[in-house]
C-alpha cells in the first residue's frame, strides 16, 4: 500500500514538472501580486501608525509573500480533473478500479503540491526576501508547527476542491460554483488581507463556520506568530477537524454519486 | 498561371530534449524549395507520405503561413500581405478545421458567409441552390452543425468555400474520414466543378482513389522536395508499373509454362486462376499466346495500381 | 466611409451570430452574468474594506478613492468585455483552428475579439460603468468644460489600454503556448494596481506600474485631473492629461505585437 502511495505522489509530482512555462508563468504572476498586495498593506499599517488589526509591517510582508507561495501550494483556483472526467463519463474507470478515488486523487494532489512547494512557492519568497524585510519567527516551535498546517492546508483546500468536483455529477456544468469558490477562497482565505481587518464578527464567523480560513490564514498566522504556540495549536487542530469533516461529506458524496451512476446508468 | 512558386520553402524550429534537463534546436525544413505553376481551371493533386509538406505549401499558397524563403504567387497577389484580398478570391476547406458556425444551423452559416464575403443576394442563391443540388444539402439544411456527420458536415465545408465563386479552390483532405457515400457524393462534385473549367482546384490527399478518379495533373512531394510533376500516366511510366493479366482456366495451368514478354506472379485455385504481370509485351500479344495454349474461361487485364506506384516512389526517396 | 461602415456591419453580424449560440444555454448564462457582478462586487468591496482600516488610502478620503477604483473598475470591465476572451487564442492556435480565421476575408484580430465575445461580461461592463458615474457624482470635482470632456474619454481610454494589455498577452501564445498566466499579471495584476491610489506603492515597483507601463495613466492620474489635486508623487500636470495618449500608444504596440505573432504563426496540430 506504501508503495501505491508513493507512486502516486511521484506520478503528481513528474506531471507537474512537465509544465516548465506554466510554473514559470505562475511563479512570475505570483510575484507581480506580491508586490502589488505587500505594497498596499504596507500602505495602510504605516497609515494606520506602523502596524494593521496588530500585524507589523515585517509581520505583513511574510504575510504577503509567504501566502503567494501557498496559493499555488494549496492550489486552490485550480480544478482538479475531477470534474472534467465526470463531465465525459471517464470517471466511472476511475470508481471501478479497487482504490477509491479520492485516494488516489489526494495522493497525486500531495506530489503536485510537493512540486509547487519546491519552485512556486519558493520563487516569489527568495524575490520577496531580497527586496523587503521579513518578520524571523522568534520560536522555534514556529517551523515544525507551519509545516503541519501547510500539510493540512493542502488536505483541507483538496477535500474542498474534490467536493466541488463531485457536483459535476448533478450540475454538470461547474463553471458558477467555480466561479464562486475562486473568489469566495481568495478573499475569505486571507489571501487579499488578513482576515483581522474584517469586523470581528465576520472573521470569527469566518473562522467558525467555514474552511476558508485553513487555506491560508491559518499557516501564514502561524508564520508570523500571531497569538502563542497554544493559540499555533489550536488553529492546527481546527484544520484537522475541517478536514475529517470534509473527507466524510466527501465519503458521502461520492457514494451518493455512485448509486446515482448505477441507477441511471452513467 | 494562376499559382506560381519559386524556390518556396518553410523552416521550423524544433527543440528536442536531450538528457535530463538540455535542449537542443534543430531547424527544420518541412518545404524545401519547392517550384510550382498551376494553370486556370486545373484539377492538381497533391500529393506525399504524413509530413512530407503538403499541408505546410497549401497553408503557404493561402496565407496562413509565412515562408521562410522563396516566391509565391496567387492570384496574382503575395498571399501573406494581400490576406484579405486573396481571401475573397479563393476557396478553402482544411480537412479537419470548421469554416462554419458550430453551434448554428448550416444555412446561417451560409448566410453569414454571404456576409463576410459580400457576395450578391442573386449570386449567392444561384450558387447554394447549384450545391445544394449536387450535394444533397436540403435534408440537413437546418440542422447544428455540431449535429451533423462528418459527411454532411464536409459537404457543408465544400460549399461554404464555394459560395463567393473562388478562383482557386483549395482543398486538404477533403476525403479523409468519410464513408463511401460520402466521398462519391465528394468526388463526383469535384470531377463537375473540373468539367465546368471555370475554377482551379488544388487537392492534397491520402487517399489514392481521389487521384485515380480526379486527378489529370500529379505533383508528388517528399521531405519538402517534388519528386514528380506529371501526368498519372507519365508516373506509371516512369516508375515502369505493369499491367496484369488475370486468367481462369477450364484445365490446370500445366507447371513450368512460360509466355514471351510475361512473368507468371501466381498460380492459385486448384491451378485454374492464372495471374501474370506484363513484362514488356503488349497486352494482346501474351493474351493471343494464352488462348493457344490453356483453354480459357474467363480474363481480365487490370491498369497498374496507384497505390503500388506512389509507395514505391516513396521508398525510392527515402 | 462606405467601406468602413460595411465592415463594422459585417462584424457585427458575425457578432450576433456569436451572441445567438451562446444565448441557446439561458440558464447558465444567466446564472453567469449575475455571478460575475457579484465578483466584481466584492473585488470593489476589498478596496473598501482596507479602506475601513484608517479611514484614508494612499492619502485619499473616501469620494477620492471610490472615483479611481471606479475609473480603474470601468476601463477593466469595458476593455474585458471587448478582448477579455482573446486569452482563447491559445486554444486556437493550439489545435490550429486559427487557421480558418486567416483564410477569411476580415482582420483575423477582430474575428478573434468576436468569436470569443463574453456575453457574461456585459453584466460586469454596466455594472463598472454605473459605479464611475456614481463616483462621479459624489465626488467633490471642480467641472469645467475640459474636465467634463476628459470624463467621457478617460473611461475609454482606460478600456483600450486594458483590451491592448489582453491582446497583448494573448500573443505571446504564438511562442509559448502555456506561459498565459505571465498576462494574468498585467492584466489581472494591472486591475488590482489601478484600483488603489498609486501613492501606495513604492520604490521601482511603483515607477516601473505607475509610469513604464502606464498603469498610472488608467485611473490615478485621471483622478487627479479630475479632482484638480496636484500629484503628490511630484509629476506635472500635464502630464497626467496624457491617458488618452498612453492608451493610443499601447493599441498600437498590442498591434505591432500581434502582426509579428501572426508572422510567427506555426499552424500545428494537423
Amino acid at each position: 500500500m506504501a508503495r501505491v502511495q508513493a507512486a502516486l505522489i511521484a506520478a503528481g509530482f513528474r506531471r507537474h514538472a512537465t509544465y516548465r512555462q506554466a510554473t514559470f508563468a505562475g511563479a512570475f504572476t505570483n510575484t507581480v501580486f506580491g508586490f502589488l498586495r505587500c505594497y498596499i498593506l504596507l500602505s495602510v499599517a504605516a497609515a494606520a501608525g506602523g502596524a494593521m488589526a496588530g500585524y507589523s509591517g515585517p509581520q505583513l510582508v511574510s504575510y504577503v509573500w509567504l501566502g503567494q507561495g501557498l496559493l499555488a501550494v494549496v492550489n486552490s483556483w485550480t480544478m482538479l480533473d475531477l470534474a472534467e472526467r465526470v463531465r465525459t463519463g471517464d470517471v466511472v474507470a476511475d470508481l471501478l478500479r479497487p482504490v477509491d478515488p479520492l485516494w488516489t486523487y489526494l495522493w497525486t494532489d500531495i506530489g503536485r503540491a510537493g512540486f509547487a512547494l519546491l519552485t512556486r512557492f519558493v520563487a516569489p519568497l527568495v524575490v520577496g526576501a531580497l527586496a523587503f524585510d521579513f518578520y524571523v519567527p522568534q520560536s522555534f516551535l514556529a517551523y515544525p508547527l507551519f509545516i503541519l498546517s501547510t500539510l493540512l492546508a493542502i488536505v483541507v483546500c483538496f477535500a474542498c476542491r474534490y467536493l466541488i468536483g463531485l457536483t459535476a455529477f448533478w450540475l454538470l456544468d461547474i463553471r458558477g460554483v467555480t466561479m464562486f469558490w475562486v473568489f469566495v477562497s481568495g478573499a475569505a482565505s486571507g489571501l487579499y488581507f488578513p482576515l483581522a481587518v474584517l469586523p470581528d464578527w465576520l472573521s470569527t464567523t469566518l473562522w467558525v463556520a467555514t474552511p476558508f480560513p485553513s487555506l491560508l490564514q491559518a499557516p501564514l498566522d502561524i508564520a508570523v506568530e500571531r497569538g502563542g504556540t497554544g493559540q499555533a495549536l489550536l488553529v492546527c487542530l481546527s484544520q484537522a477537524v475541517w478536514g475529517v469533516l470534509l473527507f466524510l461529506a466527501c465519503r458521502w458524496a461520492q457514494s451518493r454519486a455512485v448509486r446515482k451512476l448505477v441507477v441511471q446508468g452513467g | 498561371m494562376i499559382i506560381s512558386a519559386r524556390g518556396l520553402r518553410k523552416d521550423f524550429t524544433v527543440t528536442r530534449k536531450v538528457g535530463r534537463l538540455r535542449r537542443e534546436r534543430h531547424v527544420v525544413s518541412a518545404v524545401d524549395g519547392v517550384d510550382l505553376t498551376v494553370e486556370r481551371g486545373e484539377l492538381l493533386g497533391y500529393i506525399g507520405p504524413n509530413g512530407a509538406g503538403k499541408s505546410t505549401t497549401l497553408k503557404m499558397l493561402t496565407g496562413v503561413l509565412t515562408p521562410s524563403g522563396g516566391e509565391v504567387r496567387v492570384c496574382g497577389l503575395e498571399p501573406v500581405a494581400k490576406r484579405t484580398t486573396l481571401a475573397r478570391r479563393i476557396g478553402v476547406v482544411f480537412g479537419q478545421r470548421s469554416q462554419l458556425w458550430w453551434d448554428l444551423p448550416l444555412e446561417d452559416s451560409f448566410s453569414l458567409l454571404r456576409h463576410i464575403y459580400r457576395v450578391p443576394e442573386g449570386d449567392h442563391a444561384a450558387r447554394l441552390k447549384q450545391c445544394s443540388d449536387l450535394l444533397g444539402l436540403d435534408e440537413f439544411r437546418h440542422t447544428p452543425v455540431r449535429q451533423l456527420s462528418l459527411g454532411q458536415r464536409m459537404r457543408g465545408e465544400l460549399t461554404a468555400a464555394l459560395l463567393h465563386g473562388p478562383e482557386v479552390l483549395f482543398l486538404d483532405e477533403p476525403t479523409i474520414g468519410l464513408d463511401v457515400l460520402s466521398k462519391q457524393a465528394v468526388r463526383s462534385f469535384l470531377t463537375d466543378l473540373d468539367r465546368r473549367g471555370d475554377t482551379t482546384v488544388v487537392l492534397t490527399t491520402h487517399d489514392l482513389a481521389d487521384i485515380e478518379k480526379l486527378c489529370r495533373r500529379l505533383v508528388v512531394i517528399d521531405h519538402g522536395h517534388v519528386v514528380h510533376d506529371g501526368t498519372l500516366d507519365e508516373l506509371h511510366a516512369r516508375y515502369r508499373s505493369r499491367r496484369i493479366i488475370v486468367a481462369d482456366l477450364d484445365t490446370p495451368w500445366p507447371e513450368g509454362l512460360t509466355l514471351p514478354g510475361a512473368v507468371v506472379t501466381s498460380v492459385e485455385a486448384d491451378a485454374r486462376r492464372v495471374t501474370l504481370t506484363l513484362d514488356g509485351a503488349a497486352a494482346g500479344e501474351v493474351v493471343a499466346a494464352l488462348a493457344q495454349a490453356v483453354s480459357l474461361r474467363d480474363l481480365s487485364v487490370q491498369e497498374p495500381n496507384i497505390e503500388d506506384v506512389v509507395s514505391r516512389l516513396y521508398r525510392d526517396e527515402s | 466611409m462606405a467601406e468602413i461602415l460595411e465592415t463594422t456591419r459585417v462584424y457585427g453580424r458575425v457578432l450576433r451570430a456569436q451572441v445567438r449560440s451562446q444565448a441557446q444555454y439561458r440558464t447558465s448564462m444567466l446564472l453567469e452574468i449575475l455571478g460575475s457582478m457579484v465578483v466584481n462586487g466584492l473585488d470593489i468591496a476589498t478596496v473598501f474594506v482596507l479602506f475601513s482600516v484608517t479611514g484614508a488610502l494612499g492619502g485619499f478620503n473616501g469620494t477620492e478613492v471610490l472615483l479611481m477604483t471606479a475609473l480603474a473598475a470601468a476601463g477593466f470591465t469595458v476593455g474585458d468585455l471587448v478582448a477579455g476572451s482573446s486569452d482563447r487564442l491559445r486554444e486556437y492556435v493550439r489545435s490550429g483552428l486559427f487557421d480558418s480565421l486567416l483564410v477569411r476575408p476580415l482582420s483575423a484580430l477582430v474575428q478573434l475579439a468576436v468569436i470569443t465575445f463574453a456575453l457574461r461580461r456585459v453584466g460586469r461592463a454596466a455594472q463598472g460603468l454605473v459605479l464611475y458615474v456614481v463616483a462621479l457624482c459624489v465626488a467633490d470635482i471642480p467641472w469645467t468644460v475640459g474636465r467634463v470632456l476628459f470624463a467621457v474619454i478617460v473611461p475609454i481610454s482606460g478600456a483600450v489600454f486594458f483590451a491592448s494589455l489582453f491582446i497583448g498577452g494573448a500573443t505571446v501564445a504564438f511562442w509559448w503556448i502555456e506561459s498565459g498566466e505571465v498576462a494574468n499579471a498585467f492584466t489581472y495584476g494591472g486591475r488590482d494596481f489601478t484600483s488603489y491610489p498609486s501613492t501606495m506603492y513604492g520604490g521601482w515597483f511603483r515607477d516601473l506600474f505607475t509610469l513604464g507601463l502606464g498603469f498610472g495613466f488608467v485611473a490615478y492620474f485621471p483622478g487627479l485631473v479630475l479632482l484638480g489635486k496636484p500629484d503628490p508623487l511630484g509629476l506635472p500636470t500635464a502630464v497626467a492629461w496624457c491617458s488618452p495618449l498612453v492608451a493610443v500608444i499601447a493599441a498600437c504596440v498590442a498591434a505591432v505585437f500581434w502582426r509579428i505573432g501572426v508572422r510567427h504563426y506555426r499552424s500545428t496540430g494537423s
